[in-house]
C-alpha cells in the first residue's frame, strides 16, 4: 500500500495535540488527588465533553460503521447500546456513586460491604476488563496505521501506547480531562465534515439509495437465523445497556463531579453528545453499501473517503477520518490506562516502599505495557466484538453489585463474592471461548459467543440468594451508608 | 473621638425554647421510626421513577426485534425511503434517550428537594 503522507501528517498532529495538552494540564497536576480525579471539581460541561471524549473509542469510530455494513441493521444496537447504557447508568447509579465519595469501583464496594476481600476481587476484575477493552485498541490503533500508512500493524499499537504512557505519566487525570475533552470534539468534527462532503457527493451522483437491494437481511434490527439471531440480539442489547455502568474508565470519570446533582447533569449531557455522534457512522455504512466497499469492512471509514474522492480532496478527507480514529485510540487507552493504573496503585502498590505519585507511575506502565504485549500476540476479534465481550463482563460483574449495593441494604460481602465470582466465570467462559481456535456450532456457539443474557441474570440471582442466606453480614453500616448514597449534600445528615 | 467608651450593653430578644429549634435532621441521625419512614420514601420514589424511566427503554429493546421476528415484512416497510429499522435505531432512539435522562434529571431532582423540605421541617 502506498504510504500517505496526509495521514501521516494528521497521526502525527494527534500525537503531538494530545502530549501538549496534556503538558498545559499539567501545570495543574500538583496532589495526588488531582492525578486519580482531579480533584473532584471539573464541571458538567467539560466532564461531560470528557467522558465523550474517553468513551468513544475505536469500537465506536471504525468498528460500527463497519458492522452495519456487513451485518445491517441489527449491529445499530451497538450505538444504541452504548449510548442507552448511560441512561442506565443515570437513574441507577451515577447521583449515589458520586455520592459514596470513593475513588474507584473496588473503594466503592469496600465502604458498602467492610470487606477487604470483596475490595481485592474487584480489583482484579477492574484490572480484567480494563486489559480486555484495552487490548482491540491497541490492534485497532495498528490496523488504522496499517491502512493509512501501510506500516506495520505493531507500529500503530506502540504509538499509541507511547503517546498514552507519556500522557498518562505526566499530569493523571486532571490532563487527562482536558486531553479528552478535546478529542470529542475533534472525532465530531472528523466523522461529520467528511460524511457531509461524502453525502453531497453521492446526491452528486445520483446513485440508487442504500435500500435498493429490498427485502435482504441488512434491513432487519435482529440477527441471522431465528430465535438464535433473536437471542444474539437481546443478549447483545444486555451487556451494552447494563455494561456501561460497570466499565472501569466510565465509572472513575463520576468521582471527578463536584456532587451527586452534577454527575446526574453530567451524564444527561453525555447522552446528547453520545446521539450527536452515533448518528455518523450509519452514514458510513450506508454510502459503504451504495459505493461496494465492503472488502475491508473494519477501515471503511478510513477508506471511504478515498474510494469516493479521487485525488488531493480524498487524500485530506481521508486524514481528516484517521486524524479522529487516532483520537479515538487515544483518549479511550487514556482512560482505561488511568483506571488500571488507579487500582493497581492503591491495592498492589498499598505499603510498598513506591508511595503517592511514584506508585501511580507504577502501575501506569504495568497498566499500558501488559495489554500493548497482549495486542501485539493475540489473534484480532474486530473491535467491536472484542469490545462487546468487554461489556459483557461488566454488566455480569460490576452492574449487579451496583445496583444491588446501592439500592438493596439486604447485600453481603459472601453475597457480593459469590456474585461476582460466578459472573466473571460464566462470562469469562465467553471471552475464552471467543479467543481460542476452538470452533462449535448450534446453540452453543450461540450462547458461548454472546453470554450475557444468561451470565447477568445468574450473577443477580446468585448474589440475592447467597446475601439472603447470609444475612446475618449485613454491615452494621449499611443505614447509614444509604443516607450518604441517596440524600443531597445539602442536607446536614450523619453519613458516617 | 471619646476617651470614656460607654459600657457594654447585651442586648437580647424574648428568651427562645432553643431545645424545640431542631428539625427532623437528628430523626435520620438516630435511625427512629420516623427518620426511617422519611429514607423509605425517598428510596422508594427514586426506584420508582428509575424503573418509569427505563420502562420505555426495556419495550423497545424488548419489542423491536421480537416484532420483526414476528412479522419478518416489517423490513420492507420504508420511512421517507429508507428502512424503518435504520429511522428508529439510527436516529428516532436518540431524541428518546435524552428526553428521557432531562425528565429524569428534573423529577429526581424535585424529590431531594421534597425531601429536603421535609427534613428541616422544624420540629416544636
Amino acid at each position: 500500500m502506498i504510504t500517505s503522507v496526509p495521514s501521516v501528517v494528521a497521526v502525527a498532529l494527534v500525537a503531538v495535540a494530545t502530549l501538549a495538552i496534556g503538558t498545559w494540564g499539567l501545570r495543574f497536576s500538583r496532589t495526588t488527588s488531582d492525578f486519580f480525579v482531579a480533584s473532584r471539581t471539573v464541571r458538567p460541561a467539560l466532564n461531560a465533553s470528557a467522558i465523550g471524549g474517553e468513551y468513544l473509542s475505536a469500537a465506536s469510530f471504525l468498528g460500527v460503521a463497519g458492522l452495519v455494513l456487513v451485518f445491517g441493521a441489527d449491529m445499530l444496537w451497538y450505538p444504541v447500546g452504548f449510548t442507552a447504557g448511560y441512561l442506565v447508568l443515570l437513574v441507577l447509579v451515577a447521583a449515589p456513586l458520586r455520592r459514596s465519595g470513593a475513588y474507584t469501583l473496588p473503594d466503592f464496594a469496600e465502604a458498602r460491604l467492610a470487606s477487604s476481600r470483596v475490595r481485592t476481587t474487584c480489583t482484579l476484575m477492574v484490572v480484567a476488563i480494563g486489559w480486555l477493552y484495552l487490548v482491540p485498541q491497541f490492534q485497532g490503533a495498528g490496523i488504522t496505521l496499517e491502512s493509512a500508512t501501510g506500516a506495520p500493524s505493531w507500529l500503530g499499537a506502540l504509538v499509541v501506547a507511547t503517546v498514552v504512557l507519556v500522557n498518562v505519566l505526566s499530569g493523571g487525570m486532571r490532563s487527562i480531562t482536558f486531553v479528552q475533552a478535546f478529542q470529542y470534539w475533534l472525532k465530531l468534527t472528523a466523522l461529520l465534515v467528511p460524511a457531509i462532503v461524502l453525502v453531497g457527493v453521492w446526491l452528486d451522483d445520483g446513485r440508487p439509495g442504500p435500500n435498493a437491494t429490498a427485502g435482504d437481511h441488512w434491513s432487519l434490527p435482529l440477527g441471522e437465523g431465528g430465535t438464535q439471531g433473536l437471542y444474539l440480539t437481546w443478549s447483545l442489547i444486555i451487556a451494552t445497556f447494563l455494561g456501561t455502568m460497570g466499565l472501569p474508565h466510565v465509572v472513575v470519570r463520576f468521582y471527578t463531579n463536584p456532587d451527586g446533582r452534577a454527575a446526574r447533569r453530567t451524564t444527561v449531557v453525555v447522552l446528547a453528545l453520545l446521539s450527536a455522534f452515533y448518528l455518523l457512522p450509519p452514514v458510513y455504512a450506508a454510502l459503504g453499501r451504495v459505493y461496494g466497499a465492503e472488502a475491508n469492512a473494519d477501515v471503511i471509514v478510513l477508506d471511504l473517503p478515498k474510494l469516493m474522492v479521487p485525488g488531493t480532496g480524498g487524500e485530506l478527507l481521508s486524514a481528516l477520518v484517521t486524524a479522529g480514529a487516532f483520537a479515538a485510540f487515544l483518549s479511550t487507552s487514556s482512560g482505561l490506562s488511568v483506571a488500571v493504573a488507579g487500582v493497581l496503585t492503591q491495592d498492589v502498590f498499598r505499603g510498598s516502599r513506591f508511595t503517592g505519585v511514584g506508585a501511580f507511575r507504577a502501575s501506569a506502565v504495568i497498566a499500558v505495557v501488559t495489554p500493548c504485549a497482549a495486542a501485539v500476540a493475540a489473534p484480532d476479534l474486530g473491535i467491536a466484538k472484542a469490545v462487546g465481550l468487554a461489556f459483557a463482563v461488566a454488566a455480569s460483574t460490576f452492574c449487579p453489585l451496583l445496583v444491588l449495593g446501592i439500592w438493596w441494604r439486604g447485600l453481603t460481602d459472601v453475597g457480593a463474592l459469590a456474585g461476582l465470582g460466578t459472573g466473571f466465570v460464566a462470562s469469562g467462559l465467553g471471552v475464552t471461548y471467543s479467543l481460542s481456535p476452538y470452533a462449535t456450532t448450534g446453540w452453543v456457539d450461540v450462547l458461548l459467543t454472546q453470554p450475557a443474557a444468561w451470565s447477568v441474570p445468574l450473577a443477580f440471582t446468585t448474589m440475592y440468594v447467597v446475601s439472603r442466606a447470609t444475612a446475618d453480614r449485613v454491615p452494621a453500616h449499611v443505614r447509614r451508608f444509604m443516607v450518604r448514597l441517596h440524600t443531597p449534600e445539602a442536607v446536614a445528615l450523619d453519613r458516617g | 473621638m471619646s476617651t470614656n467608651p460607654p459600657e457594654r450593653v447585651r442586648v437580647t430578644g424574648p428568651p427562645r425554647r432553643t431545645t424545640s429549634r431542631r428539625t427532623r435532621a437528628h430523626e435520620i441521625d438516630d435511625q427512629t421510626l420516623l427518620g426511617t419512614v422519611l429514607m423509605e420514601s425517598l428510596l422508594r420514589a427514586q426506584l420508582r421513577l428509575a424503573v418509569l424511566t427505563l420502562a420505555p427503554l426495556v419495550v423497545i429493546a424488548v419489542g423491536l426485534p421480537l416484532a420483526f421476528h414476528l412479522v419478518p415484512s416489517l423490513s420492507d416497510v420504508r420511512v421517507l425511503g429508507a428502512p424503518l429499522a435504520l429511522v428508529v435505531l439510527g436516529v428516532l432512539i436518540y431524541p428518546l434517550l435524552i428526553l428521557l435522562g432531562w425528565s429524569y434529571v428534573r423529577r429526581a431532582e424535585q424529590h431531594e428537594r421534597d425531601f429536603a423540605e421535609l427534613v428541616q421541617i422544624v420540629e416544636s
